[in-house]
């Protein structure tokens, strides 16, 4: 039991989190025929709060509502995982990317984000303006217009074999590697 | 059974994504780290909880449609059929590009301001007005 306890505070390797996730998929479809997905949850929020007389949010988004528990399970569980899970190390990382990171002043690594681009006191900053409004704003409006998102698409699409899923998980690829490698490093300059 | 309250019938789902909120800190897939590793190709990790995600899930399926799995309920399950437009390549390609400033997907998000990072409630609150943005343009965008 101790030895149990103590595996569950270590971080999890990703052949135990992978198939947790792809459960997901028959367990949601078990429950309640609903498939697998996240960020239609921001058209929900859309359709309930500011739905604006536009085409998009006109829907019965209360037979949605499902998709908002889960979100907000998803919000609640990392919270308990983060209270009582974990067993307080610092995060390892690759230590080329630490080389790299603290060329651009980053060198303070222990918790899951870099607390020195994510916080409050950097909400008004340039950097901090595009790193989180910009970054969010990309966020909603992609996943919007690809009609999915690396759950929706990259996971639950692909697994259900669909080729619009795979060219839309190739293009969050594609998308990923220009900001890491090219445009990102600047951002991270300023 | 007619009458059920809304929030006791959809409570089974935030138990389910509550632990997959658990997963998702545990096996530090909501890391910025592990996501600027992904896109330097510096780690397997995220490659492995992705890929075996799609493994688990493709054989479910494929279960579900051999055996003509139902719901506890009873009901035939439905697959929605995702159809290809342009809007799969210039969305897919916008989401990543947010996705490597941010090291989130949607789903992280909610898991990030979970634990602690209140800072991102700003960043779904953009990625909210992102999704409303969209759909007041959807009609004018190439699709």
């Amino acid at each position: 039991m101790i030895n149990f306890i103590e595996f569950i505070k270590q971080p999890w390797p990703w052949y135990v989190a992978g198939p947790l996730i792809g459960l997901t998929i028959p367990v949601l479809l078990i429950i309640g025929n609903r498939s697998f997905g996240i960020s239609s949850s921001l058209r929900h929020i859309c359709a309930a709060c500011m739905p604006s007389n536009i085409n998009y949010f006109k829907y019965e988004w209360k037979n949605e509502i499902w998709n908002l528990f889960f979100v907000s399970g998803i919000l609640v569980g990392a919270f308990i995982a983060a209270s009582w899970l974990g067993n307080g190390d610092p995060i390892s990382i690759n230590e080329n990317l630490r080389t790299e990171l603290a060329t651009y002043g980053i060198t303070q690594i222990d918790g899951l984000l870099p607390e020195q681009l994510f916080g409050w006191h950097n909400i008004f900053t340039f950097k901090g303006f595009i790193m989180m409004v910009v970054g969010g704003f990309l966020i909603g409006f992609g996943t919007r217009y690809a009609d999915g998102c690396t759950s929706g698409h990259a996971i639950m699409g692909i697994s259900n074999l669909q080729m619009a899923s795979f060219i839309a998980t190739c293009c969050f690829m594609v998308g990923g590697f220009i900001m890491a490698n090219l445009i990102l490093p600047f951002i991270l300059l300023l | 059974m007619h009458a059920v309250n809304p929030f006791l019938r959809n409570f089974k789902y935030a138990f389910v994504g509550l632990l997959f909120g658990i997963v998702f800190v545990k096996a530090e897939i909501i890391s910025w780290y592990r996501i600027q590793e992904m896109f330097r190709l510096q780690s397997f990790h995220m490659y492995g909880v992705i890929g075996s995600a799609i493994a688990v899930g493709m054989l479910s399926i494929f279960l579900i449609k051999r055996f003509n799995i139902k719901t506890l309920k009873g009901e035939t399950i439905v697959f929605v059929e995702k159809k290809f437009d342009k809007g799969k390549i210039y969305g897919g390609l916008l989401f990543g590009l947010g996705w490597a400033i941010t090291g989130a997907c949607p789903g992280p998000l909610y898991a990030q301001i979970g634990i602690g990072f209140t800072v991102v409630i700003i960043t779904l609150l953009s990625a909210i007005g992102g999704a409303w943005v969209y759909g007041y343009f959807r009609e004018k965008l190439p699709h």
